[in-house]
């Protein structure tokens, strides 16, 4: 049913929040952050995490998937928002394994779709060159010397970079610096001579890198698809993305809100619980306004992914730029109504606040994405 | 406030909802689907498939008549169909369908541009209102005259001491043993002038809590001691009345549900004209001009974007706000008819009338000094129209319950806010 989760959704949707609650809750990330943990994750929850599937829901089941839809992916990036769960979720078996499914050989599939379904084989992207998702501006080099190619270049803001096993390399190869044309998707070992990994710590305590690529030597039957033509597989690969994190965000934006409003009932001033009055009534009617809005938009941009992919490209830069705007203005209402309490580390309120600043940064912030749809609307 | 045919919006769902019906995998619908296509193909009149000025709505009652004899033609068959309204049951005129079959009615009548045979709040407020709290002799006397076009209502909820705060209403009924006795008035009484009966929000108790006194009267307009007086707007039209009730005679029968438990009628009716006004962008192509269309026409493009950073950029926002509640007017309609609860009915009224305001201005702001024309020959028929329903726009967020008024109840029935003492 379109717009409405089945039955089996809500199942899933149900196990995932009880499982994070118990195994996952805020307080995990905090403790990750307060020990400076060098993974940024806990290997034992991903291994948990994976045995319930969660890796493989997207893969189909000749490789060892669940093949249960990117709704479902959609339902668990949601839960996965409210507690903050940190895991390679996003990076590996959203991304990484979008990029072997679409732009993947058989052999390749063969190769590595499993691994990433049991959640042993981790893949991170490694896209970014400047500080704004610019998905074309690739001045990471690509030169073919024989059956090999030789990298080269600098790669910032990759998810789960220092951590992953293999990363998915975007250079290229021929093409003006800032087209589409000439790009090419690389596996590279994470550990390949050549590569050099600095972890970035970030406002949100969650796991980025920064990566150098020194003349790394890449075998050709590495590459992802054919050399040149990678824009066919990385734009669809980014339009799931942006619609998991979007899914992410309105985890994130909706616990917010929703601890939020019970303060709001609860917090006595003036001899009144705060949410008698009106001024903060209607800025938390507005926001639920908003989130009605974000729902639907969200569930029929999931839907799009494998019922009507034509229509994903729209969808998922309404979906990014919606949702950026939602967790922004969410999460700062929601430090502002929590009063002098809002600002203090002490009150989770914070952590929601800072991994809404970096999720909107993930593959395009707002003007990136209205920009997008005007271009496709056509004006 | 209250007015429903002066929405300024054009049928642009559409635009934005383009998803393969996917529930039609049910091959009653699917073959249902077949036979509407079929019988809308064979008898709507070509010109009855036309973008719909207001001069060209159909709105029945004695003092109605038809614009044109394909409207007439048109209506007729409608009628005899059930089609009218889908949704009713066939013994008061309806087509005793499912909300699922009349939502492919509707979608296959938008699909080829079909005018809406019969406007009217008789269908579209009081209707539901008397089937979920009229008695038998009230349904059979009031809906199939609706459904024929013989009687066009109008609504008497606000007064002018009672707009926001509605329940305050002092508008009179005494019961005077076999009938009741109506003093005051009534104001926002949408073209009160041409209609053949009112619905009105009397009180008939003053020793209770307001709310609690209240009672829903029908009363025949061409009762002796009602008068009407229009109210000129700032749109220049006035379309509004003001109605005055001078000891005027209410037979007792014309009384709905229970005495002094009229409030409750009031808010179920309430119910149906925010969801009318959330939706007023979703009905039949009304001749009107588009932001995406003025855009092309009015701004200069280079290499295919919009010169004037600050116009795309807002004409992005409205797009994209506009596309977002048109799916959420889908996914409230998959959720009602999968019995899904969600709070998304009790939003839509505040973003349907907000975005509405929020195109009129951009639609100014496209055209510029050219979309500031009253009257006159400098301007375009569609240049004129657009200014005044602009200025008719700022209606949309008053009417049915203010944007604050919306706002309160998502606070108060959605977010379950404790409620401030009421002076």
């Amino acid at each position: 049913m379109p717009l409405v989760l089945s039955e089996e959704q809500r199942l899933l949707r149900d196990t995932a929040r009880d499982f994070l609650a118990t195994h996952a809750p805020v307080g995990a990330l905090r403790r990750l952050r307060d020990e400076h943990d060098p993974l940024g994750y806990e290997p034992q929850l991903w291994r948990q995490m994976a045995e319930l599937g969660w890796a493989s829901i997207i893969l189909p089941e000749q490789y060892g998937g669940l093949d249960f839809g990117f709704l479902g992916m959609g339902v668990v990036m949601e839960e996965c928002g409210r507690t903050l769960a940190a895991s390679p979720l996003f990076a590996s078996a959203v991304v990484g394994a979008s990029a072997v499914l679409l732009g993947g050989s058989d052999a390749q599939k063969t190769e590595l779709l499993p691994g990433i379904a049991a959640g042993e084989l981790r893949l991170a992207l490694a896209l970014e060159e400047t500080h704004h998702h610019r998905p074309c501006h690739i001045a990471t080099t690509a030169v073919r010397e024989g059956e090999h190619f030789l990298l080269n270049g600098n790669k910032t803001f990759v998810l789960d970079g220092h951590s992953a096993d293999t990363l998915i390399v975007v250079a290229r190869s021929a093409g003006a610096p800032r087209s589409p044309e000439g790009l090419s998707l690389f596996l590279v070992d994470g550990n390949a001579p050549g590569v050099s990994r600095q972890r970035t710590v970030m406002a949100d305590s969650r796991n980025a890198a920064n990566l150098c690529l020194d003349n790394v030597r890449v075998s050709s039957d590495r590459v992802i698809g054919k050399v040149g033509e990678a824009w066919g597989i990385l734009d669809p690969v980014l339009d799931r993305g942006r619609v998991a994190i979007a899914a992410e965000m309105m985890g994130c934006a909706l616990e917010a809100f929703e601890r939020t409003v019970a303060y709001l009932k609860e917090r006595e001033q003036f001899g009144a619980p705060i949410g008698s009055f009106q001024g903060l009534q209607h800025r938390a009617a507005q926001m639920q306004a908003d989130i009605e809005l974000c729902r639907s938009v969200l569930l029929q941009a999931l839907s799009a992914v494998d019922e009507t992919p034509e229509q994903l490209p729209i969808l998922a830069s309404l979906a990014k730029a919606r949702l950026n705007e939602l967790v922004k203005h969410v999460s700062n209402e929601a430090v502002q109504m929590h009063g002098g309490i809002g600002v203090t580390d002490e009150l989770d309120i914070g952590l929601f606040l800072k991994r809404a600043r970096v999720t909107m940064q993930v593959f395009g912030d707002t003007g990136f994405h209205k920009d997008r749809y005007a271009t496709l609307c056509g004006y | 406030m209250r007015s429903y045919h002066t929405a300024c919006s054009p049928s642009e769902s559409s635009q934005y909802v383009t998803i393969a019906h996917r529930e039609d995998n049910l091959q009653d619908l699917d073959q249902f689907r077949q036979d509407v296509r079929q019988w809308l193909d064979a008898n709507c009149p070509e010109s009855q498939r036309q973008p719909i000025t207001a001069a060209e709505q159909y709105w029945g009652g004695r003092r109605g008549s038809f614009p044109s004899e394909d409207a007439r033609t048109w209506f007729e068959r409608m009628r005899e169909k059930g089609w009218i309204v889908p949704e009713w049951p066939t013994q008061y005129g309806g087509g005793g369908l499912s909300d699922r079959h009349g939502k492919v009615i509707k979608d296959e009548m938008r699909r080829i541009n079909a005018r809406t045979p019969l406007y009217g709040i008789g269908i579209w407020m009081l209707g539901p209102a008397l089937l979920e709290y009229g008695n038998e002799a009230q349904k059979q006397q009031h809906l199939r005259a609706i459904v024929n076009g013989e009687s066009r209502w109008a609504q008497g909820y606000s007064e002018p001491g009672a707009g926001s705060d509605l329940a305050s209403l002092q508008c009179r009924a005494e019961d005077m043993g076999d009938h009741f006795l109506v003093n005051g008035s009534k104001i926002w009484t949408t073209a009160a002038d041409k209609c053949d009966w009112i619905f009105c929000l009397v009180r008939t108790n003053t020793e209770v809590k307001k709310q609690e006194g209240i009672s829903f009267l029908l009363i025949d307009m061409d009762d002796p001691g009602i008068s009407t007086t229009p109210i000129a707007l700032i749109s220049g039209e006035s379309e509004f009345c003001q109605t005055f009730f001078d000891n005027v005679k209410v037979p007792k029968e014309n009384l709905v549900g229970e005495l002094d438990k009229g409030w409750s009628v009031a808010k179920a009716l309430l119910v149906h004209e925010r969801k009318l006004m959330a939706e007023m962008g979703s009905d039949t192509p009304r001749k009107v001009v588009v932001p995406n269309d003025a855009a092309h026409k009015y701004l200069e493009f280079a290499d295919g974007r919009i010169v004037d950073a600050q116009l795309r950029s807002d004409l992005v926002d409205y797009n994209m706000q506009m596309h977002a509640i048109a799916l959420t007017h889908f996914r409230s309609f998959e959720e009602k008819t999968s019995g899904v609860h969600s709070a998304a009915p009790l939003v839509m009224k505040y973003l349907g009338t907000e975005a509405e305001k929020t195109k009129s201005e951009l639609l100014l702001a496209i055209m510029g000094s050219q979309g500031l024309g009253w009257e006159g020959d400098s301007f375009s028929r569609e240049e004129l129209d657009t200014l005044r329903l602009w200025a008719m726009s700022k209606a949309m967020t008053i009417a049915g319950g203010s944007s604050e008024i919306q706002l309160n109840v998502i606070a108060k029935s959605v977010l379950e806010l404790p409620q401030p003492a009421e002076k």
